[in-house]
């Protein structure tokens, strides 16, 4: 390395603009900061010595220059403002119907600028490698950019001497000469100085009061606070830090909770759904408006069980209940470190129904065996007894005619139907039932026997979602580093103001990193009732 | 009186009251007195406003008694509250800096947003479970005081710009600030228009055979529903059906008021030409000459700085905390959420540039008009175009 030393004695490292000790520019590095053009220093970051501005030959050098630039990092932020602006255009793909085919969806619902938008994928734009790509540029030059800049600020921070070079103090933004001060004037301002919590140093006469310099690290404390967020979101792509699941509970049944290893069950005692009431006196108005029920509450009371031992294979394992209580949209229920979330709903589905047999001409319908089709249990026969039986030849849990041919949408008994053989002793082959809530259709007019509807059990289904984040933590840290980050940056500012006697005449000069009003209306008070001049702003906007 | 009845009192108090403060910082403009100092009826102006805005504090907790939980669940209440905050920010840069111009484009701003939030709804209405937390409120509450605290930054831009740019020749800048004047006019009125036919009980009602749904205008069509037919008969027949490639049975609804605002802000803004013969920038600009271009670049700059940590806090991380606990992600790319990271990322992209001296005065000034333009994006478009969650019309 080839150092450089100030005529004040001071050894500054190769690249350094202005000298880290007394802030003398030296000569040959006025370029980097582009301090040559202009009356004023460049005070950005104090004239130090980035790596970036030092060295560029190799590969390494280059690439580090690149990701250091602010100009870049900006660009990126840009890039990936218009590419997350985009991505709202249409809904992503994760909105659509589930059910649908998003090629067709794309092109039925938006058009040419649909089907263009799906065919570049912006459908699932922030999961591409695109996106993904820009976040990540984004945070490698966060680390290089603040590396490039914060140790050599730190050195020259810490280096700083209250006795600066003349040049340096001419050349601030606020700056003032008077004439013949008087010692008293100046034990009256450094008295001020101090009132108002500036400290103070001193070196020959030449003083140096400063306040705030903790915010000139705000910025890299909250780039800090930023990576932890994008280390936090990689490790999302690990099970062991994130994980998610879904599933569904009919009330009264036990289920197997996925991702316990199959160590925990749930078990669905009631889902509850509830309106607002339209008769309301405070909402009725806005109710009758929409002209909908407005939900009030999702509830599903469930009971958490764990399995108890091993359990022998091909025998049901024993649950002791560990806890129990209601899971509600904003309240989810805890299982070790799952957390199981209210989400979704069916009501009123079929749970079992059951049917009788009877004479078709009989009007009493008086019963000759009776039977229920269990929905989560079927059979494909059902022995009525006295040498009655029904063979399952159809069930469509969830019912439609497709082109005039009886088929089901869903495996979920929504509106169930069914294609029942009735054999018995006296009929000849089998009779044709064909049965839906509230129908009964026979295909042939000479049944002599019908099968009837005598009851019906219904339930609702909640729908859970499980899941296990690790990364929530993480998250909530990065998060507070970076608020601590902007805060210490934002709300407090670096101030400095020197004191420099220069033959016979009294020199002063301000800067601060920002909030150049509230400089000024510090050195007014500081300078008050003394004959100092109070210093120009030297780059005034007209 | 009920609850009810006493919020919305002091709410129309307040709009008059800002109506008046508005009045008294115009007339500092005539003050004798140095700019920046005080003057006295700057400051009768900034009291004035400070009772506006406690009115306006009192509609709040009534509202929020009446309905049993904060008044920011829908359109009309959530925009009046960034009313409120608007003027809260203003509040707080007054202190700091006392310009009294700024007054005089803060209110007039806060107003049109509070008669825009008029023309929504205003019954209570319940709220659906997940909305139900105290995170609702906490989160609304700051990321209305963060993206209004930015919202100054434009008021600051805007006056810079209005003084600053040369209005001797015609000029891109001079377009684009024409723009923005027309932009704010074409608000005004559509809030007149709406306001007129809804006191006048206006409706048509169309049908869209296809959906078999009917939809009520409550002004005149001039863009009627795609493939629609009109079912009323003794109003004014559309001129023009709403294209198909908008989407929702509302797009038509939508499409016809923002027609009208267009066409109202176009009579608005024709009128104000013909009466000042000039371009409304170049009338006001001798009005601004006394203040400095300094001080403005630096509140411009200063409340980006003071509005970006609680826009962060309230539209990133209370953001995320609700949804984590309401849907159980704390993330999930809606368009609400996108569109706050693009607020986000736009002043952090304001920052950085000015770190370079080259971004100071008008540039900086340009950019915190674009930031005003997304977040008001964000507030109407977003909520009313764009489906998402947080759909709240
Ligand atoms: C979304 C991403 C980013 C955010 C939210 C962010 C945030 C911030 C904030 C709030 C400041 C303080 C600004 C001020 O005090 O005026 C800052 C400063 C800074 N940022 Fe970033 N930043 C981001 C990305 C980047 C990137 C990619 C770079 C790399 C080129 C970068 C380089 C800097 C530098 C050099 C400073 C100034 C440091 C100083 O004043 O000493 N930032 N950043």
């Amino acid at each position: 390395m080839k150092n450089i030393k100030c005529d004040c004695g001071h050894v500054n490292p190769e690249g350094t603009v202005l000298c880290e000790a007394c802030g003398k520019p030296i000569e040959s590095n006025q370029h980097i900061d582009g301090n040559e053009k202009n009356k004023l220093l460049n005070m950005r970051y104090e004239g130090s010595a980035r790596r970036s501005k030092t060295y560029n030959r190799t590969i390494v050098d280059k690439i580090w220059m690149f990701f250091s630039s602010v100009k870049v990092g900006v660009w990126l932020i840009i890039l990936t403002l218009i590419a997350s602006a985009l991505g709202t255009l249409f809904p992503q793909e994760m909105y659509i119907p589930p059910a649908v085919d998003p090629a067709e969806h794309y092109r039925d619902e938006y058009g040419i600028i649909g089907q263009i938008y799906y065919q570049l994928g912006f459908h699932n734009l922030y999961s591409s490698w695109w996106y993904m790509l820009l976040v990540a540029s984004i945070g490698v030059s966060l680390v290089i950019c603040s590396i490039d800049r914060v140790v050599p600020l730190y050195r020259a921070l810490k280096k700083q001497r209250p006795k600066r070079n003349s040049v340096f103090i001419k050349r601030q933004r606020y700056f003032a000469k008077t004439q013949d001060v008087s010692k008293q004037d100046v034990e009256k301002v450094v008295s001020q100085l101090k009132k108002k919590n500036y400290k103070i140093r001193e070196e020959q006469g030449h003083i140096l009061a400063e306040k705030g310099r903790f915010s000139r690290w705000g910025p890299y404390v909250n780039h800090i606070g930023l990576i932890i967020i994008l280390i936090a979101a990689l490790l999302r792509a690990h099970p062991f830090f994130f994980v998610e699941d879904y599933v569904w509970v009919r009330e009264g049944e036990t289920k197997i909770i996925p991702q316990t290893d199959q160590q925990y069950y749930i078990k669905n005692n009631d889902f509850i759904f509830e309106v607002y009431d339209e008769n309301d006196e405070r909402y009725g108005e806005a109710i009758e408006k929409t002209g909908e029920m407005i939900p009030s509450n999702f509830q599903t009371n469930a009971e958490i069980f764990k399995v108890k031992g091993e359990p022998l294979p091909g025998q049901d394992p024993e649950l002791v209940k560990v806890n129990e209580g209601a899971i509600q949209v904003n309240k989810p229920l805890k299982v070790n470190d799952l957390a199981i979330y209210q989400s979704s709903y069916q009501l009123n589905e079929f749970q079992s129904m059951s049917f009788k047999l009877h004479l078709r001409d009989d009007e009493n319908e008086e019963s000759l065996g009776e039977f229920t089709f269990n929905m989560n249990d079927p059979k494909s026969e059902y022995d009525l007894g006295n040498g009655y039986r029904v063979v399952v030849d159809e069930y469509y849990p969830e019912f439609y005619m497709d082109d005039g041919v009886p088929d089901s949408k869903s495996k979920y008994p929504k509106d169930p139907a069914f294609i029942f053989f009735v054999y018995g002793p006296d009929i000849e082959e089998y009779e044709v039932n064909f049965l839906a809530v509230g129908t009964n259709l026979n295909p042939t007019e000479d049944n002599k026997y019908k099968l009837s509807i005598t009851g019906v059990d219904m339930r609702d289904v909640t729908g859970l979602t499980l899941k296990r984040d690790h990364t929530l933590p993480l998250f909530m840290i990065g998060a507070i580093i970076f608020m601590i980050g902007v805060v210490q940056g934002m709300y407090w500012y670096h101030r400095r103001i020197w004191i420099h006697p220069k033959d016979g005449e009294l020199w002063i000069a301000g800067h601060t990193n920002k909030n150049w009003y509230g400089l000024k209306r510090d050195l007014e008070k500081v300078l008050e009732d003394t004959k100092v001049e109070m210093p120009q702003d030297q780059q005034e906007l007209k | 009186m009920d609850y009810f009845t006493i919020s919305s009192n002091f709410l129309y108090a307040s709009f008059i009251i800002y109506l008046i403060a508005t009045f008294f910082f115009g007339a500092t403009i005539r003050d004798k007195n140095r700019p920046h100092k005080k003057s006295k009826v700057g400051s009768i102006g900034f009291v004035i406003t400070i009772i506006g805005f406690l009115s306006q504090v009192v509609y709040f907790i009534t509202r929020w008694i009446a309905s049993h939980h904060a008044p920011v669940s829908n359109m009309f209440e959530f925009m009046t509250f960034f009313g409120i905050m608007i003027v809260l920010a203003f509040i707080i840069l007054y202190s700091i800096y006392r310009i009294n111009l700024l007054g005089l484009f803060a209110l007039p701003i806060a107003i049109i947003i509070i008669g825009y939030a008029s023309v929504f709804p205003n019954e209570i209405s319940p709220l659906v479970p997940s909305l139900k937390s105290h995170w609702l409120y906490i989160h609304v509450t700051t990321v209305s005081l963060g993206n209004a605290i930015l919202s100054v930054s434009f008021i600051a831009g805007l006056i810079y710009l209005i003084r600053q740019i040369d209005q001797s020749v015609r000029s891109k800048k001079t377009f684009w600030l024409e723009f923005i004047m027309y932009s704010i006019l074409s608000t005004v009125a559509f809030i007149a228009i709406s306001t007129t036919y809804s006191a006048m009980g206006y409706t048509a009602e169309f049908e869209i055979p296809e959906v078999e749904t009917t939809i009520e205008y409550n002004m005149p069509a001039i863009a009627a529903p795609n493939d629609s037919e009109m079912l009323t008969t003794d109003k004014m027949p559309p001129w023009f059906e709403t294209p198909g490639w908008m989407n929702g049975v509302d797009a038509g609804r939508k499409f016809n008021s923002l027609v009208w605002s267009l066409l109202g802000g176009l009579v608005l803004y024709g009128l104000l030409r013909v009466i000042l013969r000039k371009r409304i920038a170049a009338a006001i600009q001798p009005l601004l000459r006394r203040t400095k271009p300094d001080i403005l670049d630096e509140v411009t700059y200063r409340s980006v700085t003071i509005g970006f940590p609680v826009f962060t806090l309230g539209g990133l991380i209370f953001a995320a905390i609700w949804a984590q606990e309401a849907w159980g992600r704390f993330w999930g790319w809606d368009p609400k959420e996108v569109w706050a990271l693009i607020t986000w990322l736009f002043y952090a992209g304001f920052l950085h540039l000015r770190l370079s001296r080259g971004w100071h005065g008008e540039k900086s000034a340009w950019l915190a008009v674009v930031g005003f333009a997304i977040i008001m994006f964000n507030l109407v478009v977003v909520n009313l175009v764009i489906s998402g969650l947080h759909s709240y019309a």
